[in-house]
């Protein structure tokens, strides 16, 4: 029998001021899993984690966290998940070492505990020589890495990651991938929200996407991308192809040496250059518009 | 297991506080220490020599224990609403409501940071007025009972008013216009009895006039207002005040959307 992470069921949510955040998402995520939640702004994915971590309060419908109503049991499915808010929530004027013993604390941890984790976090997260400043004196990408060491201070076995990159360099953001990739490895289920398709699609197995409070889409990555029959590139020749052919119908000018295509899924790139070059056109650059996870995004949220 | 799980959820939270007010003692101690010596100064030496004696003591010894209490009220109030309040502005409140911590530890441990608080300063104060005059203490395991009664009382109070607040000015309406109107109108510097007979009705609505009153006696032995009255009143006050405090962190008020 399989074994869920979270289930959720008919869940509706509509706040005080009449806006009808959540219509009748149901979806379950497996133990072990590594999910990717996602939308555009206003979706309603932090109304989703909202009412998984108790700060938002159902209209209807049921969550459930390793098989327990989050709104009968919300101690257990407390100590049961970690949470990596959207926006800062940190206490700006004590020093984060204190900010972690203090959160250690609220799930029971001794200081001599709290202590020993924050350590072992902080140094996996490179935040450990600022274990005496405050959240005010850290960068963007430093206050981001403290969030998720505070959210994993209690070892949950659930993991709430709503948009942990935001803001955060390149070299950063690959670096905490390895870090929540080596994470689910050691068995930790983590729910991913985030802006960048493209870490969605290179860390995550399964998906969902709401849009405009309704679950548009939730299957596996790899459906996802075994359904996109068709993709586009962008090419750049050596030659004016202003007034060539090369894939009648499925071709955009950009400008006199660039051009867009639209091709099916089991072209090759070879293929592609070859139908140049018989054209005595040489392809200099060829590169994939959007990635494919961005092209079923854009498809179901723009409609 | 769980009494020992909730002792250091409880000890947690009363550490945060404890080091956030005490961190802060300039802002959080001194002024309250300040204020009361030049109340001290001014009214119990300049003034007080010429009002002569109320009751047939010294006046200075007649408004020191109203002295000490009107800062155990205020500081008690203002740490519990300033840090909730403060917690709910920045969101790291936010770190409490996602923890498995019980409605009543969260409670509980502001209102210990209160209280805590409001001991330091009540003590720090009668520290300063022993430099001016020695009043010895008539009953000392009286001023401790009431001293906790009241903080914890005005603790909570803070907490109610932290939930409610939906900006930095609704934390001080009720201190300006509620508790400062009703400390000084409570027979700190004055005998109720000393009052118009439409004044001495209107003051018995006054919970704080009670408060001063036991306060005082435990002090200096004269009860202008039946102490008794003042220790039933405050555990009913408390009582219905943690009730509230518990039904809006229920509720989420304040927090959950």
């Amino acid at each position: 029998m399989t074994k869920y992470a979270l289930e959720i069921e008919h869940l509706n949510k509509t706040y005080r001021n009449g806006v009808r955040a959540l219509k009748d998402i149901s979806l379950n995520v497996k133990d072990g899993d590594l999910f990717a939640f996602l939308g555009p702004n206003g979706a309603g994915k932090s109304t989703v984690i909202g009412i998984i971590t108790t700060l938002v309060n159902i209209s209807s419908g049921t969550v459930k966290v390793y098989g327990k109503d989050v709104t009968k049991d919300p101690e257990f499915t407390k100590k049961m998940i970690g949470v990596v808010p959207q926006e800062y929530n940190l206490n700006q004027f004590i020093p984060i070492k204190e900010t972690m013993i203090n959160i250690g604390g609220y799930f029971g941890l001794t200081k001599m505990q709290s202590t020993y984790k924050t350590q072992e976090l902080f140094e996996d997260l490179g935040i450990w020589h600022k274990r005496d400043s405050t959240p005010r004196e850290l960068s963007g990408g430093m206050k981001r890495r403290l969030m998720i060491a505070r959210a994993l201070i209690h070892n949950p076995k659930l993991l709430i990651l709503d948009e942990p990159t935001a803001g955060v360099d390149t070299e950063l953001r690959l670096t905490m991938w390895d870090f929540f990739k080596k994470l689910n490895n050691d068995g930790v289920t983590i729910i991913l929200t985030t802006h960048y398709l493209e870490e969605a699609e290179r860390l995550c197995k399964n998906l969902a996407i709401v849009h405009q409070g309704e679950l548009v889409q939730n299957s596996s990555m790899s459906e996802v991308m075994s359904s996109r029959r068709k993709h586009t590139y962008i090419i750049r020749t050596d030659s004016n192809i202003s007034n060539s052919n090369v894939f009648s119908g499925n071709m955009k000018i950009i400008d006199n040496e660039s051009c867009e295509i639209v091709v099916d899924n089991k072209i090759s790139i070879t293929e592609i250059i070859n139908a140049f070059n018989k054209n005595n056109i040489n392809v200099l650059e060829i590169l994939s518009k959007r990635n494919k996870l961005e092209e079923l995004f854009i498809e179901l949220t723009q409609s | 297991m769980m009494k020992n799980l909730y002792l250091i959820q409880l000890l947690t939270i009363f550490r945060k506080e404890f080091v956030r007010w005490s961190r802060i003692w300039i802002q959080t101690i001194l002024p309250s220490v300040i204020t009361i010596f030049l109340y001290i100064t001014i009214f119990g030496n300049f003034i007080g020599e010429r009002i002569g004696e109320i009751n047939d003591l010294p006046y200075i010894h007649f408004i020191i224990p109203g002295l000490i209490i009107m800062p155990i009220i205020s500081n008690s109030y203002m740490n519990v609403v300033g840090s909730f309040y403060s917690g709910r502005f920045q969101k790291s409140i936010e770190e409490l409501f996602v923890s498995p911590l019980s409605t009543h530890v969260i409670l509980t441990g502001y209102v210990l940071g209160g209280v805590s608080r409001a001991f330091v300063v009540g003590f720090a104060v009668y520290v300063v007025s022993l430099a001016f005059t020695d009043i010895p203490i008539h009953n000392m395991s009286l001023a401790i009972f009431l001293t906790l009664l009241v903080s914890v009382l005005f603790s909570i109070l803070g907490f109610i008013n932290a939930a409610y607040a939906k900006s930095f000015d609704d934390i001080n309406i009720i201190p300006t216009f509620v508790l400062t109107p009703l400390t000084y109108l409570g027979g700190t510097f004055y005998s109720i009895y000393d009052l118009p007979e439409t004044w001495q009705s209107i003051s018995m609505f006054n919970p704080i006039a009670y408060m001063v009153s036991a306060f005082r006696y435990a002090f200096i032995g004269i009860e202008e207002m039946n102490t008794y009255s003042a220790v039933y009143m405050l555990f009913i006050l408390i009582f219905l005040m943690y009730s509230l405090a518990i039904f809006i962190l229920n509720k989420g008020i304040g927090v959950k959307n």
